[in-house]
Parts: structure tokens; C-alpha cells; sequence
């Protein structure tokens, strides 16, 4: 027998400490597997949020700083301007990249810097409790949105990925799902390519990964594998919308 | 078609009992295991008929916990 | 070494580059502009990196990530701009960053004006933002203070890893002084190991980070930094004083304010009044053993500041009620003469004719 799927050298030993069933846990394995296959863990430097996933640095085996809310893109710039050849990344939920840092990762793009931004949307704030995101759908039940989002009240969703591939200095715009298990292989070839082009010193690559919040959805996980799907695609296309040949 | 033999492994206290695993196997043969409570609590995956197993490794890949492990031989 | 007449926002940029700085993230603000612009022009000659960020938020949180990276890194605002730092600057203290951050201070609240002001006095040394921490804060009254204040800033920064303000105003910005760059003291600074340039499968990785979950871990944590921020109460606190035993009155003003106190202090000497002055140099730590030389003879202290008065809280501290404390100051922008000075020292001594 070859081993054929083990942990990956990207992680460190720490259990997460997620909820059940919640795929920032998915995501991480990702990024770490992709850093692993690169062999790059030992010249990366990641940035880690505020939010669920403010954990990162105890997760990610590689050098990290925890940045405060919605800062990880400009923390980020300052780590690459001082280490041009490192890999440097972001690992930012929906609350900490569109809304607080909404300034920040719009002028990182702008910038064409050299990083890559992982950004899971799950549309809502988790480790908070539940209240309502800039990607919280229009009907969305919040905790700060109780009769669910309302678009007159609080506008409408932010489709980040579409916004951002604008920017002359994205490269490589791409909106991913890990909902089953295809989504989880696609999500982790548009990881590798967001990391292969900042290697070759492209410029700015961000890969909006739609992820699941099973606690703060009200809906066991398997359920909620089925509302991402269901409601959120619809939404939030998945696919390609920058890839550096040029805006597809 | 060569047909593919696999064998999965669980680190049964690393499990939450998310269940995603169980609705990704090409065989049906992830499934919860009822009689087992693990450090956590929570009841882990188990397979019920490894034989069955061929090594896709759908189940890790939905894994939020890389709680699985998989391995393949390939039979010619 | 030869002198070269600069303005101050530029002596600033000169002295930094010449301490090794090679990284300065920075925003518009008047009146601090020729800074950022100095190093916009300057630092890619040295293969430095000037950016210029899309907010004071972000340029202070770019300096978070240049430093936790290893470099020597500064920024520098205004008033406003140094507001909106300021949760990035009680980040930096928390995990425990080098760096260095000017203030040009500009006449406030809100938008203020752009003339010179000290009424960050209390930003500056209570700390804008939040959590116990402190930063040194060095107060410079001429050109070359800056310059040699600034130079060794660096280096305190890197020893006590800490973030460290130099605070000058408008005046000091925009002014033109000769200035000559001199190395400053050699100090103990141990190397980065903590930085995180990559582990190159060599070391544990590194991580930065202020967030402390554990209520005991946090407690342990800022027990830590209270021991750092004595030490530096111990060895960094700086000031000047000038006639302060048996005056007749003693004034306490810092920064180019001190100047026209001194102005003031020459023209009640010609009339026989003797006046003493107390010039802080760190704002923070502040300097109470200065307090000590003051004599029986001290009538009462006269604290002069262009603000409504807020370093008057820390002297009233350090006088401990054995002398009066009164206030003179101007603020918004306005500048204080020197003969409104004499007059309000003479009602404390009593010279009045």
C-alpha cells in the first residue's frame, strides 16, 4: 500500500479549533499543502486576521504575524517590501477583508503587490457570533439582521472577487467553493496558481474560497454544505476572472 | 480497467463527528460509529467494510480535521 | 564633521536614513510633507523602500509588518494622522516592535489647523490607544535635538523593542537650523532571532502576535512589558535644566515653546527677577527627579505649553503640592511671546512694579 493522503508537513501539530464541520479547517489544509508542495513553508511569512481564523499563526508551519482587524493586506506589504523574496500571504475572513480592511485590500490589488490573499467568504461574522458581513445575502437571517438582510436597509452584497479583478494590478482573480470534494480539488489548483504566480513575481492574487459557518447558519454541517451551494453560488459565480495572460 | 484497492485510517480524537466525510465515499462505506465516543465527545468516522475502499480518498479531501488518511495499491 | 542648514521634516528624513533606516511608510498630512517627500526622493538610492499608504491605518500597519520582519523601519504624521495610529501603535507595543514614529504636532481637535501645537500631550504619553503600554517619547526643541534624538531613537527602539515617538510641531517641521549628523552611543542590541524572515527549515517559526487568550498568559504577558517600560523610566529619562536652584520662579516648558520661555527668562534677568527653567526632554518618562532641585526659595512654578495645558497634570504630579503650579499657554496655532511670558512670571514673583 502507497500512501496516497496524509497531513500535510504545511500544518503544524495543533488540533483546529473550529467548530465541527466548518471548512475554514478545509481551507487551511489547502494553503499548507500547496506551501508543502512548492517547498516553500521555509520562505513563507503568513498573516493571520481577526476573526475564526485569527488562529492561523498556531496553525500554519511556517513564520506568521497576526495583524489587526482588516489589516493583513497592509501588514503583508510591509512584510514583502522588506523580504521581496519571500512568499507572503493573507488568510482574511469576510469581516476582516470587506468591511474593515476594505481600504487595505483594494489598494494591495491596486498596488499590484506581490502577495497572495486567501479569502474565505462564509457571509456572516463568526467568531463574533453570527452578526451580519458585507457578503451576508439580501434575506440572510443575521444576529444583527434578524429579520434577515434587508438591501434598503443595509445595501447588498459585496461580490469582492468581481470588484477587485478590475484593478490592473490583480493577476490572478479567482472565486472557488469547497463544498464537495471536485470544488475542494478545484480550490486547491487555483490556491497552487495564485502561489506558482507570485513566485514569478507577477503581482497581486487573491482566491475567494466560499466556505460554510455551520454554528452561526444554524444548520448542521452537512446542511450547510447543501445552503452554500444552494444559495450562495447563485450569487457568487465560481470561476476564473483574472489570470495574468490578461483579464479573462 | 486496473481496479484500485485503498484503506483509509482515522485519528478517531481529532474528529468533531462533522459527518461531511460520510456524504462524499463512492461506496457508502463512511458512516458514523455509534458505539464509540472519542476524547472529544463526539462520535468519530469509521468505515464499515474496508474491502469496499478504493482509495479515492474523497473522505479526506472533505476532511476539515485531517482526521483521515489514505493509502492505495493498485492491483495490474 | 560640517554643518548643513535643513528644514526640520527633511534633517529628519537625513538622520533617519543616516541611523539606517531603509523603510518609511507614510501619508500626506500637513505640516509634516517634506518628510515622506524627503524619502520618496532619498530612499531608493540606498535601496531603501518609500510607500506612500492609501491611510495613516495602513502605513502604521505596514510598519508593524516591516518590523515584525526584521527591519528598520519609521513613519511619521501629524496630529490627526497620529490618531489614527494609534491602535496600530498600541499593536506594536504589544508584540513587542522596534520602530519609530514622528509626530508634527498641528493645532487641534478635529481638523485644527496646520500651526504648530503641543496639544498631544496627552496622546502622546497617556497613550491613544489601548491596553497598558507606553512608548518614550522625546520632545526635541532645535534642529539638531531632532536630529540626534531621532538618530538614537532607533536604537532605543531596538533595544527595549518598543515603539518609540519623537513629537516636534509645526515650528520644528518647518524650520531651517544648521545640523550635523553625529553616530549616537553604542547600545546593547541583541539580534532579530524573533523576526519573521522565514524559517529556511532551520528554526520554529517565529510569529508575531499581540493576542493573549488566556486572561494569565495576558497578565504574565503585561507584567513583562510593565518591567520594560520601569527600566526605561530608569535609564531614558532625559531633561535640561537651567538656573533652577534658588529662583525666583521656575518654569517648566519643552520643545521650541522652551525657546521663547528662555527668551522671557533673559529679559527678567536684566530687571534682577531669577528665573529657573525645567525642560523636559522625554515626555514620557517624565522627568520628576528634575522637580527635586527646586528650592525653598521657589516662590512658585509656571508651566508654559502651546495647548490648554496638559503636561501642567504630570508637573502638579511631580511637584507633589509643595509648590503653586499656574498655567500660561496659547494654543491652535498660536505662539506664545516672550514679554506675555515675563508678565505672567512676574505675577508669581511678585516683581510687578
Amino acid at each position: 500500500m502507497t500512501k496516497v493522503f496524509e497531513k500535510t508537513k504545511g500544518l503544524t501539530d495543533k488540533p483546529f479549533h473550529y467548530c465541527p464541520g466548518c471548512t475554514h479547517g478545509i481551507i487551511h489544509r489547502l494553503v499548507a499543502e500547496v506551501l508543502e508542495e512548492l517547498d516553500v513553508l521555509g520562505e513563507s511569512i503568513g498573516v493571520a486576521p481577526v476573526g475564526c481564523s485569527v488562529f492561523a499563526y498556531d496553525y500554519f508551519n511556517c513564520d506568521m504575524q497576526e495583524a489587526a482587524h482588516g489589516r493583513a493586506p497592509a501588514v503583508a506589504t510591509g512584510i514583502k517590501r522588506v523580504h521581496p523574496d519571500k512568499v507572503v500571504f493573507t488568510y482574511q475572513g469576510d469581516g476582516d477583508l470587506a468591511s474593515i480592511g476594505a481600504a487595505e485590500i483594494v489598494h494591495a490589488a491596486a498596488r499590484g503587490e506581490k502577495i497572495t490573499t486567501i479569502f474565505v467568504n462564509n457571509a456572516i461574522y463568526g467568531m463574533t457570533g453570527g452578526q451580519m458581513a458585507p457578503t451576508t445575502l439580501v434575506g440572510q437571517k443575521a444576529t444583527t439582521a434578524p429579520y434577515g438582510r434587508d438591501a434598503s436597509h443595509a445595501g447588498n452584497p459585496i461580490r469582492v472577487s468581481e470588484m477587485l479583478a478590475t484593478l490592473d494590478g490583480a493577476k490572478f482573480v479567482e472565486r472557488v467553493s469547497v463544498h464537495n470534494a471536485a470544488e475542494v480539488r478545484k480550490a486547491k489548483k487555483a490556491i497552487k496558481k495564485a502561489f506558482e504566480m507570485q513566485l514569478k513575481g507577477e503581482g497581486f492574487g487573491i482566491v475567494e474560497v466560499l466556505s460554510t459557518c455551520p454554528t452561526n447558519w444554524g444548520l448542521t454541517p452537512v446542511e450547510a454544505l447543501k445552503w452554500l451551494e444552494d444559495n450562495m453560488i447563485p450569487y457568487y459565480p465560481l470561476g476564473n476572472l483574472c489570470t495574468p495572460e490578461g483579464v479573462k | 480497467m486496473a481496479k484500485s484497492k485503498g484503506a483509509v485510517t482515522f485519528n478517531e480524537d481529532r474528529c468533531k463527528g462533522c459527518e461531511l466525510c460520510t456524504t462524499v465515499c463512492p461506496v457508502d462505506i463512511v458512516v458514523m460509529n455509534r458505539e464509540k465516543i472519542n476524547v472529544k465527545g463526539y462520535h468519530p468516522a469509521t468505515v464499515s467494510d474496508m474491502d469496499k475502499c478504493i482509495g479515492c480518498a474523497n473522505c479526506a479531501t472533505i476532511c476539515p480535521d485531517t482526521v483521515i488518511e489514505v493509502e492505495r495499491i493498485i492491483e495490474k | 564633521m560640517a554643518k548643513v542648514l535643513m528644514k526640520g521634516n527633511e534633517a529628519i528624513g537625513a538622520a533617519a536614513i543616516k541611523a539606517g533606516c531603509k523603510y518609511f511608510f507614510g501619508y500626506p498630512i500637513t505640516p509634516q510633507n517634506e518628510l515622506p517627500e524627503y524619502m520618496a526622493r532619498e530612499l531608493p538610492n540606498i535601496g531603501g523602500v518609500f510607500l506612500q499608504a492609501e491611510s495613516e491605518v495602513a502605513a502604521i500597519n505596514m510598519v508593524y509588518g516591516a518590523a515584525g520582519a526584521g527591519a528598520r523601519v519609521m513613519t511619521s504624521s501629524s496630529s490627526p494622522g497620529i490618531a489614527l495610529k494609534q491602535e496600530g501603535i498600541s499593536y506594536i507595543a504589544g508584540a513587542e516592535l522596534p520602530c519609530v514614529i514622528v509626530n508634527i504636532v498641528r493645532g487641534g481637535p478635529g481638523l485644527g489647523g496646520i500651526q504648530p501645537a503641543q496639544s498631544d500631550y496627552y496622546q502622546a504619553t497617556r497613550g491613544g490607544g489601548n491596553g497598558d503600554y507606553r512608548h518614550l517619547v522625546y520632545a526635541p526643541a532645535t534642529i539638531q535635538e531632532t536630529v540626534d534624538l531621532l538618530m538614537e531613537a532607533f536604537d532605543v527602539a531596538e533595544q527595549y523593542r518598543n515603539p518609540v515617538m519623537v513629537i516636534g510641531d509645526g515650528m520644528i517641521g518647518q524650520m531651517m537650523e544648521p545640523v550635523e549628523f553625529k553616530e549616537p552611543k553604542k547600545r546593547p542590541i541583541a539580534p532579530k532571532t524573533w523576526s519573521t524572515d522565514g524559517t529556511k527549515g532551520e528554526r520554529k517559526p517565529n510569529i508575531i502576535n499581540s493576542l493573549y487568550i488566556d486572561p494569565q498568559e495576558l497578565e504574565d504577558h503585561v507584567i513583562r512589558l510593565e518591567n520594560k517600560y520601569a527600566e526605561m523610566k530608569e535609564n531614558e529619562t532625559r531633561y535640561e535644566n537651567y538656573n533652577v536652584k534658588d529662583a525666583d520662579v521656575v518654569v517648566v516648558a519643552y520643545g521650541t515653546t522652551s525657546r521663547v520661555v528662555k527668551n522671557a527668562i533673559a529679559k527678567c534677568e536684566e530687571e534682577g527677577i531669577k528665573i529657573g527653567l525645567i525642560r523636559p526632554i522625554t515626555l514620557w518618562p517624565f522627568p520628576d527627579k528634575a522637580f527635586e532641585e527646586i528650592t525653598d526659595r521657589t516662590k512658585g512654578i509656571l508651566t508654559v505649553e502651546m495647548s490648554t495645558g496638559q503636561m501642567i497634570d504630570d508637573v502638579k504630579i511631580a511637584i507633589n503640592g509643595r509648590k503653586p503650579v499656574h498655567f500660561y499657554g496659547r494654543t491652535g496655532g498660536m505662539v506664545p511671546i516672550p514679554d506675555a511670558i515675563v508678565e505672567e512670571i512676574k505675577k508669581i514673583s511678585g516683581g510687578v512694579k
